[in-house]
């Protein structure tokens, strides 16, 4: 297998884009990326693009062959492929495009992601995003994607005895990093007590615990790591690219509050770039709410069970901290255009390991990593990336 | 859900008729087709649950759908039934009084319906026991 580097990235700003259509914003995302890379557009040989439901959120299938067409590629006839884990959309594409580069199939490849989630009601996209989990025996009884997570937490709580403003605090680190960030929906801070004091979507969580309906796309070019030297001083190399599958309903889970395919990704992941958890500098994790964070940094093997809100209090996973957790912001304050979320971490990490990433940026990072959710965790991607 | 989705599953969702493996005894709600664990040595056949059980994990629904919004608040929980499959369900109760543990019993009762005129789903809902 041949190395692989990312040498482009680009993103849209994130939030509610009243006067951008789903095309434009991945069309401008992909030039952003292609512009970092300083190469020609001419030079992509294949995309991916990762897309959970413009079926659902604009009407619209056939996505890859749209986007090739708006970025102006389809007169090259490049292959374009759309991938679909719900929220873990954009993580599939990205690791479709480390195995085109790494067999060999391609030398520089495009992945992207891309949602469109305002153009239809609030009930509409809860309906949607319901349809991540088990449509027929979750969605049916009127579960909705919160109250998935809500059972989490509750289920977490009782074996854990986390408290409620542990949780809070989850959501007031990543918005101080989200304010931070010049893309993020919510570039603003706010405090345990908003939290506690914010609307309840499903018990225990409350709005201020979710991450929001967001438009957005981000993009970032890979290609192998000889190649890399031609386009950029500074590739990052990606040392592990992995994914994993669990049952598709919450109920059939082995441990409710154990996200069993972050696990398993996790652990292939360290294991293909032959490195200790120890080693990673900075972590971009899938908070789609605020449960989700603690689970995936206990799944991933950071801390033992149960010890992630308590780390959290303390700072742990704080911009000082031992381990920054979602510098980004996350998924709650920089927004979850759900399509997007995978390939966003990556830019993220990436502008981290370059030194770019300003008033967030964790000094001397070497070596990052990203985790991807699709569902309540029946889909996981993780990678891990070194500064060359 | 259109007419014929439903339809299709109308006898499992009524009588909380799930199904069996032969070969190695698991119970599956919602019916499975195919064992996961003993896959093609396995042998499924139709299997009535008994329909108690007890509450694994709950939520209360504020924000729903536009099909559930009517119903808000409801309580939703992951039920063990006693044959040892879990599954997910609303629980009909005092939305302040469910906890995790609480013993429960099905029963058939309408989940959703189509619009004013639309087709009424009816289905599994569980209350107290
Ligand atoms: C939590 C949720 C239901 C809130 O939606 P809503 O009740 O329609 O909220 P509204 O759009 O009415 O927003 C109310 C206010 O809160 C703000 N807001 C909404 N969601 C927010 C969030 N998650 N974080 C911070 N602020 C938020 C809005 O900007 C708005 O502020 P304003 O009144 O100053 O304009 C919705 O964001 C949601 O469904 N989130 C989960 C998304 C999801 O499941 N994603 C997939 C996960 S993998
Ligand atoms: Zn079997």
């Amino acid at each position: 297998m041949r190395e692989v580097a990312v040498v482009g990235i680009g993103l849209t700003d994130f939030g509610e884009k009243w006067d951008t259509s789903f095309r434009d914003l991945c069309v401008e995302a992909g030039a952003k990326a292609i512009e970092d890379a300083g190469m020609d557009g001419d030079q992509i040989q294949e995309m991916f693009v990762g897309n959970m439901s413009g079926g659902r959120f604009v009407l619209q299938e056939h996505i890859g062959a749209l986007i090739a067409d708006y970025a102006g590629l389809a007169t090259n006839h490049i292959p374009s492929t759309r991938t679909e884990a719900a929220c873990a959309s954009g993580g599939l594409a990205f690791r479709q495009a480390v195995s085109c580069i790494a067999s060999g199939t391609q030398d520089i490849v495009i992945a992207a992601g891309v949602e469109k989630m305002t153009d239809v009601s609030g009930g509409e996209t809860t309906d949607a995003l319901a349809g991540a989990a088990d449509r027929e025996w979750e969605g049916m009884y009127g579960v909705t994607f919160p109250a998935l997570y809500a059972m989490i937490a509750v289920d977490y709580m009782n074996k854990y005895g986390l408290t409620r403003e542990q949780l809070a605090e989850v959501a007031v680190k990543n918005h101080y990093n989200g304010a931070r960030n010049p893309i993020a929906q919510y570039k603003k801070e706010i405090t345990v007590d908003a939290v506690m004091r914010s609307t309840l979507v499903a018990d225990p969580l409350r709005l201020l615990d979710c991450s929001p309906v967001t438009d957005g796309a981000a993009a970032v070019i890979l290609c192998s790591l000889e190649k890399a030297k031609e386009f950029t001083d500074c590739p990052v190399k990606v040392i592990a690219s992995t994914q994993a599958t669990d049952t598709i309903a919450l109920h059939d889970r082995r441990d409710i509050s154990t996200l069993d395919a972050t696990v398993a990704a996790a652990d292939r992941a360290f294991k293909m770039a032959k490195i200790d958890r120890k080693d990673i500098d900075l972590v971009e994790v899938h908070d789609c709410f605020t449960i989700a964070e603690l689970c995936a940094i206990e799944d991933m093997g950071f801390c033992k069970k149960g010890e992630a809100g308590k780390l959290t209090e303390e700072g742990w996973t704080a911009l000082g901290g031992k381990l920054p957790v979602n510098t980004s912001g996350g998924l709650k304050s920089c927004g979850h255009p759900v399509g997007a979320t995978g390939i966003k971490q990556v830019c993220e990490v990436v502008a981290q390991l370059r030194g770019e990433a300003g008033k967030r940026q964790i000094d001397g990072a070497e070596t990052g990593m990203t985790h991807n959710v699709g569902g309540t965790g029946a889909t996981v991607v993780t990678n891990i990336f070194r500064r060359v | 859900m259109s007419v014929p989705r439903f339809w299709r599953k109308q006898h499992s969702r009524y009588n909380l008729t799930g199904t069996k493996c032969e070969t190695c005894g698991k119970y599956f709600f919602p019916p499975r087709s195919l064992c996961p664990t003993c896959r093609r040595e396995g042998k499924i056949v139709e299997h009535n649950f008994k329909g108690t059980g007890k509450v694994v994990t709950f939520s209360i629904v504020r924000t729903a759908s536009e099909e559930y919004d009517l119903q808000t608040p409801f309580a939703v929980a992951i039920i063990e039934l006693d044959e040892g499959t879990r599954m997910t369900a609303q629980v009909i109760c005092d939305i302040d009084k469910i906890h995790i543990g609480m013993p429960v019993k099905s029963t058939f009762r309408k989940i959703t319906a189509d619009g004013e005129s639309g087709v009424i789903v009816y289905g599994t809902k569980f209350v107290p026991a």
